[in-house]
């Protein structure tokens, strides 16, 4: 073990705890969202992708990281969208609040129309 | 210079996604929170393409396009109901890029691999591998691909286990020896079939704790790609990953009253138990719509306990509309929502907000338990076995010791129920024949238009 495996790990330690705090503090209406969040942030292994994609380093490695590439870059896009559409309907109670500004179709459907 | 601002994006990458996190504590705040987060994402994609290493961009270019292709509708498309395999789904992509990541490591520098690398690399393939094809029995099992209910055979768990055991021997092996590339190879082939073998028994109730559980693996097969090409951004956003699976599947395994290796080596609701209940000559008390309707209508505070059953018929609009006119008439209307209330953490909450329920009505099961007794009528739509007073006093009971709603304290109950088919753990429910209880018998969707429809009339 040498040192910059060292600092690995006391990234990961730092990172593991600052994940356990917060996410402990995520109430349980919002589980499903967290959970598309976080497998959308952990796409972020498209970063390894696109290096083992682009630096020609013979085809075996251009073509894992194609398929690497497409598999994560799947996640990202589909993942931040998902979790974007459904934080969109956590909404208010009764009268819908005016920053949320609620799409034309959803406001018909409204409670807050009494 | 290029490599500062690589490292810069990377560095605010991992701020904005713990910001991102951070802000999914607070409703309000969360969409606002993942966008930045979304903005950070793209910053360490560009902060990776400008790098020296990379070389060429044919290829590249080629797997975002087809990514994005793929990705857009997958989260356009896909209906709130689907979500728990879509999510599996997505546990599988993160997995196969982690693992084939791995792969191209290995076949690059092989034997050159130092200890540590070696290590980071084969936890990253040997997780990767596992998580790519659970997470697609996963999905199979929630897509109805592949049957639902737990396959069991005799000496599985000793299978399991010998498997799991030759696994990790190869993989001490290899951090000894990194050359040996037949071994390498041979254990991803392994650990392709653990992931099989491990939802294989999995029934669908337990499925809220098994995707917590992959989505913990897909997590740490990124943060070990981090180490293993060296990249903080990667450890960062794995670890966050890890841990949020991790405090997830204690979480469902709490509400199940279950442990982990119960769920894993458990196969529960293989046999169905028989039920005991009926044979005894208990009888149950079924009501027309016009009479629930009655009920509800002069209730003040009515408990709406959704289940699995009300997402599968689609009723979440109905219970909206019928919650509106309840409330026309000056009752008051919350909902108790089951931690595995659906087939994933949290599902049930999205599928209601989903269908206009303000989030201020939906309470958590510790929060609502209390005032069930000051319910008018508890409103049981689709549920079974989160309601089930047997997990309290049956000592005999595969349910005994799980936290349940405590829908039998109010004053009156209505059930939705389609049958008399006991629930997904095949367990009889007392519920339902308490002096209390009230049956209306059909379809969730097509009763509650019936009671939307006598609630107008009365």
């Amino acid at each position: 073990m040498n040192v910059t495996s060292f600092m690995q790990l006391y990234v990961f330690m730092l990172a593991a705890f600052v994940g356990y705090q917060i996410i402990t503090r995520v109430p349980p209406l919002l589980h499903t969202p967290l959970m598309s969040a976080t497998n959308a942030i952990s796409a972020i292994s498209l970063v390894g992708s696109l290096v083992a994609a682009g630096s020609d380093r013979g085809p075996v490695s251009t073509w894992l990281g194609v398929i690497a590439v497409t598999a994560a870059t799947i996640n990202v896009v589909g993942g931040f969208i998902i979790t974007d559409r459904m934080l969109k309907m956590f909404r208010h109670d009764p009268t819908p609040a005016p920053k949320e500004a609620p799409k034309a179709t959803d406001a018909a459907k409204e409670p807050g129309a009494r | 210079m290029r490599e500062t601002f690589t490292q810069l994006t990377y560095l605010v990458a991992s701020i904005l996604f713990i910001l991102g996190l951070r802000s999914l504590t607070k409703p309000d705040s969360a969409r606002r929170g993942m966008q930045y987060a979304a903005v950070g994402m793209l910053l360490a994609i560009i902060g990776t393409l400008v790098q020296h290493e990379i070389v060429r961009y044919d290829w590249i270019a080629g797997g975002l396009i087809l990514g994005t292709i793929i990705g857009i509708p997958m989260g356009t498309r896909v209906p709130m109901t689907a979500m728990p395999q879509r999510i599996a789904i997505s546990h599988m992509f993160g997995a196969l890029a982690a693992t084939l990541v791995g792969v191209a490591e290995y076949w690059l520098h092989g034997a050159d691999l130092g200890t540590a690398k070696m290590a980071a690399v084969g936890f990253e393939v040997l997780f990767g591998a596992l998580t790519v094809t659970g997470s697609f029995m996963a999905f199979g099992k929630l897509q109805g691909i592949v049957t639902g209910r737990s396959v069991t055979y005799k000496g599985q768990n000793t299978v399991n286990i010998t498997l799991f055991g030759v696994t990790v021997l190869m993989f001490v092996y290899l951090i000894v020896n990194p050359g040996n590339a037949i071994v390498f190879y041979s254990m991803i082939g392994l650990a392709l079939m653990i992931g099989v073998f491990m939802v294989l028994p999995i029934g669908g109730a337990d499925m809220p704790v098994v995707i917590s559980l992959l989505n913990s693996y897909a997590g740490l097969a990124s943060a070990a790609t981090g180490f293993a090409i060296g990249n903080n951004v990667l450890i960062i956003a794995g670890a966050l990953d890890g841990a949020s699976g991790f405090i997830l599947s204690i979480v469902m395994s709490k509400a199940m009253n279950r442990s982990f290796n119960n769920v894993i080596f458990g196969a529960f609701g293989a046999a169905p138990v028989v039920s005991t209940k009926t044979a005894t000559g208990l009888s149950v008390r079924s009501i027309s719509a016009e009479d629930a309707a009655i009920q509800l209508a002069y209730a003040k505070l009515v408990i709406v306990v959704p289940g699995y059953g009300m997402a599968v018929a689609q009723a979440q609009h109905q219970v909206r509309e019928l919650a509106e006119l309840i409330e026309k008439k000056g009752g008051e209307v919350k909902y108790a929502i089951h931690p595995v209330a659906g087939r994933m953490p949290g599902h049930m909450n999205v599928l209601l907000a989903e269908a206009n329920v303000p989030y201020d009505r939906l309470y958590d099961m510790d929060e609502i338990n209390g005032e069930f007794e000051r319910a008018d009528v508890a409103l049981v739509i689709g549920a079974n076995d989160v309601v089930n007073p047997a997990a309290r006093n049956d000592k005999t009971s595969p349910i005994y010791g799980m936290p349940i709603l405590n829908a039998d304290k109010a004053q009156n109950i209505i059930v939705l129920k389609r049958s008399m088919n006991p629930g997904f753990a095949g367990i009889e429910n007392e519920l339902f024949y308490n002096d209390k209880t009230s049956l209306l018998f059909g379809d969730a969707k097509t009763s509650l238009s019936k009671l939307v429809a006598e609630m107008k009339t009365v």
